[in-house]
């Protein structure tokens, strides 16, 4: 049991361990205001290879070579949305992690704003209403009935 | 909601349909003096196909792939995606078509992977079907099968070949 628990202790460290063995390859920047862009610019794009992982986390070897495309833009002098524009041309707004404001996607950001007015609404309403319903009166057979029941 | 259920998310819907392919100019595979490019395929309608000798999927695919080049005699320039010339893999892509058979119309070297990149790559293989116009007008996604080729591929060849270059 004991060895067990120690294999199962070291299997969760190698785990947790392999998140932070990200490959990270050194890159030379012109100024830190390029080099925060590309920061940004890789923690906001997806990995489509990987879909769950944005381009900073991923190891995966279709992530280097998008990360190496955006280096390769942002050193050339092109801005966020130039970088932004060349990846959803090519892989749709998908490689992005924040989905922008459009028509087919009206409902994803509305969406939660709209069922949270819808509820209050009918909330609001329930318990303003008048409780109209009256009291049933029990005739005397019934009375009978639950005196017996109570005793 | 629930229908989305049923999309598969490894098939993202390839925002080139409709567009015009995104150029490059390659070395070719035998004829490493020469280039290939998308603009010189222009006036034709012709398929890309992404490989690579690493790639088993690819090799699933090839027999049907080569079965449906020589078929519709239609000319297809295989993208060797980082393969040949990279430090893993070397020349392996030439002896992946001695082995196999060489369908190509033409072999280009993405040894860095940049085209495929600018072709928006998933994973290879990816077939796309590019008309005269140098306009994309399919992508196949994963190893192509008999039922797609007769039922997408051939029908959609034949078709781009009426329209007006």
């Amino acid at each position: 049991m004991k060895r067990l628990f120690i294999s199962l202790t070291v299997l969760f460290l190698l785990a947790f361990n392999s998140v932070h063995a990200v490959k990270i390859e050194f890159h030379d920047f012109k100024d830190k205001q390029q080099e925060r862009l590309y920061l940004q610019l890789i923690a906001e794009l997806r990995c489509v290879k990987c879909q769950n992982q944005n381009l900073a986390e991923s190891n995966a070897e279709l992530a280097t070579d998008m990360r190496e495309k955006a280096y390769a833009m942002v050193v050339e002098g092109k801005s966020r949305q130039d970088v932004v524009k060349y990846m959803t041309d090519r892989y749709g707004d998908f490689v992005l992690y924040k989905p922008p404001f459009k028509s087919n996607t009206y409902l994803l950001w509305i969406g939660p704003v709209l069922l949270l007015v819808l509820s209050l609404f009918i909330l609001v309403r329930r318990i303003r209403s008048p409780e109209d319903k009256t009291l049933e009166t029990l005739n005397e057979n019934q009375r009978e009935s639950v005196r017996d029941l109570l005793k | 909601m629930l229908f989305g259920l049923n999309n598969d998310p490894k098939v993202i819907p390839s925002p080139f349909i409709g567009q015009a392919a995104p150029n490059f100019e390659l070395p070719r595979l035998y004829k490493k003096d020469q280039t290939i490019s998308v603009k010189e395929m222009k006036g034709k309608v012709w398929v890309l196909n992404l490989w690579a000798s690493w790639c088993a999927s690819c090799q699933a695919e090839h027999r049907v792939l080569t079965h449906f080049i020589n078929q519709e005699k239609v000319p297809t320039v295989g993208l060797n995606y980082k393969d040949y010339g990279t430090e893993d893999y070397g020349d392996a892509a030439l002896t992946w078509l001695e082995r196999l058979g060489n369908p190509y119309y033409a072999v280009a070297v993405d040894t860095k992977g940049m085209a495929g990149i600018d072709w928006g790559v998933v994973g290879v293989p990816e077939t796309f079907v590019i008309d005269k116009k140098g306009i994309v007008r399919h992508k196949f996604t994963g190893p192509v099968y008999q039922k797609a080729v007769d039922n997408e591929l051939i029908p959609l060849i034949k078709q781009l070949r009426e329209e007006e270059g």
